[in-house]
């Protein structure tokens, strides 16, 4: 019986071609942007995430605050920077393995007679390679040992983009009008920023820029077994004494992290900035679901006869009601289909321009059956909704009335 | 599928035991046009049992629409009672209305009223699905209602295929479909030739005669003619109820 109704439904929207396609425009532009939006930011929060698998759950991650502001860079600008001192605290507390400091800052690199301000990461060879195995790989040459104070590693852009001439193992960069010889090649690790820099032994960069105890950042490596947040609080604890701070404040001037805060940090601002995005997007679905409306109220308008008719011949107000209800979400329907496809596509072609154009692997398309599927019951509803009242308004007409209606 | 369809020949000679189908009661009903009220019928009085041809009669403009909108319960009165097969139409819900409608009265309009979207075969088969029938029952049957008036060769054409007669040829094999004792048609012969028009009444009469109730609303005097009952309007009022002797 439903089939029959579905079928009449069908037929009429047939009947007026040129607008059931333009009421269903209205929907594919809302889904489609959704679906693409969607699936961006689940792409990206899944780089996220394996950027973060690959760092490893048992990392500790200490960063400089100052004004409010969390970043490497902050620390020296604090009052009261990172320093070697903290880091020999760390490496007292029990449950942690190892610890490094990382230095960053841009300087200016020069390759045959090509200048570039780079950012340049000072590292302690050993522990570093120990706690970023993974995604310290190299297609070429080799890693950085404690005693390469003139030799540098060079991240793929680096290497293959960011200088006209490429640049291999064994050519000499000036950083600040000291040279360095270049011995390894990082492979893509799909970071613009890390793919963009240069690392060189962090004793080297303390030289060059003459203060001996700063640092942008510290690692800390557990012991396996050890509970992170507990080690984590020790950290928080110990630092906060050697500061003077109070111990039942947040820290000021620094901010310990354990990687699994960090990708809570990270998912929480993802997804602030994928709600707006698709709230946005839902504003064009609620004027399709308007477009639709107005399109049903045309239609019945028209056929206000037709419903005579059917009402004559005994059709019931839930009949009348089914035939319509049906053709609304039809319309939604149709617009899902299309416009899901259309997300899809576009979400694609994003990861693609990204990939070309900003050398980036975090913007990702990601492919998830839910989402579409969610999307089309989405939109069937859309469209069922914005018919009701529509549709309950004609299946209220009275036969004699809606007869005589020319 | 009809309750008492089996009796309907006997009722025919048996008129003093015919069953009352449908009653009108002191039935009055006003239209608000802007400030004043126009009183389209007023005081109407009708009892029509099963078996009767009737031609109600009257000039435009003198109620005969608002009659035809009454006995066929399509709209609700303004003062006075309609019964149908016994039940007050005033005090069912309009579904219920919608429902007996569909299964006791078929309609035939002066303008066809088909739906232009469906086949010959399928506005046939549409009263049908309203009620509920199986797919394959609905198809059978409207197949042969449509081969009943001569149009076994059009099935699958759309209403605008078709001509005047044809059309309303469709017309009355739909208004057939749900079985139903009374057939109501509002000026059925209006947009045909005289000679289709003959036609259409004398199918009305072979309906008759297998005992369908017939109901006509006219102007044409010569459409009343084959009719066993004239009931003439004027004014919206019954200015005159005869019956014409039978034959038989």
């Amino acid at each position: 019986m439903l089939y029959d109704f579905f079928i009449l439904a069908l037929n009429n929207l047939k009947r007026r071609k040129l607008r059931s396609w333009l009421t269903v425009i209205g929907i594919v532009i809302g889904i489609a942007a959704v679906v693409g939006l969607i699936s961006i930011g689940q792409g990206l929060q899944e780089a996220v995430n394996e950027q973060f698998a690959s760092l490893g759950a048992d990392k500790i991650t200490i960063m400089g605050k100052a004004g409010g502001m969390i970043s490497p860079f902050a620390s020296e600008i604090s009052s009261k920077p990172l320093t070697e001192r903290d880091i020999e605290i760390i490496r007292e507390i029990s449950g942690v393995e190892i610890v490094s400091g990382l230095l960053m800052k841009s300087l200016e690199a020069e390759f045959k007679g090509e200048k570039k301000n780079i950012l340049v990461y000072g590292i302690e060879p050993e522990e570093y390679s120990e706690m970023f195995e993974s995604v310290y790989t190299f297609y070429k040459g080799r890693a950085l040992d404690s005693e390469d104070k003139s030799k540098i590693i060079l991240g793929y852009n680096v290497a293959n983009k960011d200088f006209e001439k490429k640049i291999g193992v064994g050519d000499k960069i000036k950083i600040n009008e000291r040279e360095f010889e270049v011995v390894g090649l990082l492979e893509k690790i799909g970071d613009p920023s890390d793919d963009s820099s240069i690392i060189l032994n962090i004793d080297s960069l303390k030289e060059m820029i003459g203060n001996e105890e700063i640092v942008s950042m510290i690692f800390a490596k557990i012991n396996p077994g050890a509970d992170i947040d507990k080690v984590a609080e020790e950290i928080e604890k110990q630092m906060k004494k050697e500061r003077d701070e109070k111990l039942n404040e947040e820290p000021k001037t620094f901010v310990v992290q354990t990687s699994e805060q960090l990708l809570e940090a990270f998912g929480n601002i993802l997804g602030i900035v994928q709600a707006v995005l698709v709230g946005i997007a839902a504003i064009s679905l609620f004027v399709g679901g308007v477009g639709i409306m107005n399109t049903m109220y045309t239609s019945i308008l028209e056929r206000t006869k037709e419903i005579g008719i059917m009402k004559a011949i005994g059709a019931k107000n839930t009949n009348i009601l089914t035939i319509f209800l049906f053709e609304a979400g039809l319309i939604g329907l149709i617009g899902g289909v299309i416009g899901v496809s259309i997300g899809i596509g576009i979400a694609k072609a994003t990861e693609l321009i990204a990939m070309e154009a900003l050398g980036t692997r975090w913007l990702k398309a990601s492919a998830n059956l839910s989402i579409y599927i969610g999307a089309l019951i989405f939109a069937f509803l859309i469209g069922v909704i914005s018919g009701t009242i529509p549709a309950l308004r004609a299946s209220k007409l009275k036969p004699v009335d809606a007869l005589r209606y020319e | 599928m009809s309750r008492d369809g089996g009796v309907a020949p006997q009722s025919l000679i048996l008129r003093n035991i015919m069953t009352e189908l449908i009653k009108l009661q002191n039935v009055c009903k006003d239209y608000e046009m802007g400030d004043s009220i126009v009183k389209a019928i007023c005081n109407i009085n009708l009892v029509i049992k099963q078996g009767e041809f009737i031609a109600i009669l009257g000039p435009s403009g003198s109620g005969k629409s608002t009659m035809m909108n009454m006995v066929g319960a399509l709209d609700l009165t303004t003062r006075g009672d309609i019964f149908l097969r016994g039940i007050d139409i005033e005090h069912i819900s309009e579904s219920e209305l919608a429902q007996i409608r569909g299964k006791d009265i078929g309609f035939v309009f002066q303008t066809f009223n088909l739906i232009p979207t469906l086949t010959a075969l399928e506005n046939v088969m549409l009263p049908m699905l309203f009620h509920d029938y199986p797919r394959k029952e609905r198809f059978e049957r409207a197949e042969k209602l449509l081969e009943r008036v001569g149009l076994s060769h059009r099935l699958s054409h759309f209403p605008n295929e078709l001509s005047g007669g044809e059309r309303q040829r469709v017309a009355i094999a739909r208004a057939l479909a749900n079985e139903p004792k009374i057939i109501l048609a509002d000026e059925p012969t209006g947009n045909l030739d005289s000679k289709t028009g003959e036609e259409i009444i004398t199918f009305f009469s072979e309906l008759n005669k297998e005992g369908k109730t017939i109901i006509i609303v006219t102007h044409d005097n010569e459409v009343a003619k084959k009719a066993k009952r004239i009931i003439r309007i004027k004014d919206g009022q019954i200015i005159e109820d005869k019956f014409i002797k039978e034959k038989k």
